[in-house]
């Protein structure tokens, strides 16, 4: 079971690597989940999760995974914006933890907004 | 709302949006007499009479408290539906309290849910808050506290993954454990 006497050597195992890792500047992506009553009814905390282990696992610099309020489309909801300094604003709508993925390698990683789950791509 | 785990992340985002430095959430449960209390205590600006008035009716707040909006009412409509009830206690400058009230043995009892995952999104999405987590099952008790684990952690960001995933097994084992 985990204690708090294991959490001693994630700390010293992390504090050698954070010395080596580079600060994140103003060209920074940013990933914004909506959590209000309507994003977490319509299952924003999967998508918040899958984005902060998506974005640690391909050990990705320079990306940020941070929270808001009500964006004002509820119906829409679970919904992420991906905000990168001089690009147009992305909004995703009807996020899943399954179209994670795609988001971050397609979008984050190579820079191709995923059309399909965008805000423009609704009827 | 398909977790109370899920009513709970809403209602602790009411207390950081109300400026709460430390914000405790306990959950006990009793397994002989089906009961359960979930609570929010916080620290942070508080309320008027007026206002705790009108955070419970979700018609009357829309302008006024609009932060506030439709957490209050589910979270009640929650409680009331297995027999169970809401309380809210704030004073202004002091801080709130939240304590909704469920009997377990009710058809239409919500499941708690994914618990761990709510505190862990608490906490690592906002370092610079600390949260205390109760979970209390009959006599058993498992208090996680993050000013122990800052302590513990020096510079070491809470935010950082490892950390991160530590955290969630450390709450989901410990309270897996009280159920045994």
């Amino acid at each position: 079971m985990k204690t708090l006497a294991e959490l001693m050597a994630i700390k010293e195992a992390t504090k050698q690597r954070m010395t080596v890792r580079e600060d994140t500047g103003d060209d920074a992506i940013r990933i914004v989940v909506g959590m209000a009553t309507c994003g977490i009814a319509a299952g924003a905390r999967p998508v918040l999760n899958a984005f902060v282990d998506e974005v640690a696992k391909r050990n990705l610099k320079g990306v940020t995974v941070s929270q808001t309020g009500c964006i004002g489309m509820c119906q829409y909801e679970p919904i992420v914006e991906v905000i990168q300094p001089g690009k147009e604003k992305v909004t995703y709508v009807k996020m899943t933890a399954d179209k994670v993925a795609k988001v971050v390698n397609d979008h984050i990683v190579n820079g191709n907004p995923v059309a399909e789950y965008t805000v423009s791509a609704i009827k | 709302m398909r977790e109370l785990s899920l009513n709970i992340l809403d209602i602790a985002q009411n207390s950081i949006s109300a400026g709460a430095s430390l914000i405790t959430i306990e959950v006990s449960e009793n397994t002989t007499d089906y009961t359960l209390l979930i609570g929010i205590y916080d620290n942070g600006k508080g309320m008027s009479e007026e206002q705790v008035k009108s955070v419970i009716d979700p018609f009357f707040t829309t302008r006024t408290t609009r932060k506030v909006g439709m957490g209050i009412p589910l979270f009640k409509m929650a409680a009331e539906q297995t027999g169970g009830s809401l309380e809210i206690k704030s004073e202004l400058g002091v801080g709130t309290e939240v304590r909704a009230y469920f009997k377990t043995d009710s058809v239409d009892f919500t499941p708690l849910g994914d618990v761990s995952s709510t505190i862990q999104m608490l906490i690592t999405m906002n370092t610079d808050r600390d949260f205390v987590y109760k979970h209390i099952v009959n006599e058993k008790e498992f208090v996680c506290d993050t000013r122990e684990i800052k302590a513990i952690l020096g510079d070491v960001p809470l935010d950082t993954y490892e950390v991160s995933q530590w955290l969630k097994d450390f709450i989901t084992e410990n309270t897996e454990v009280l159920y045994k």
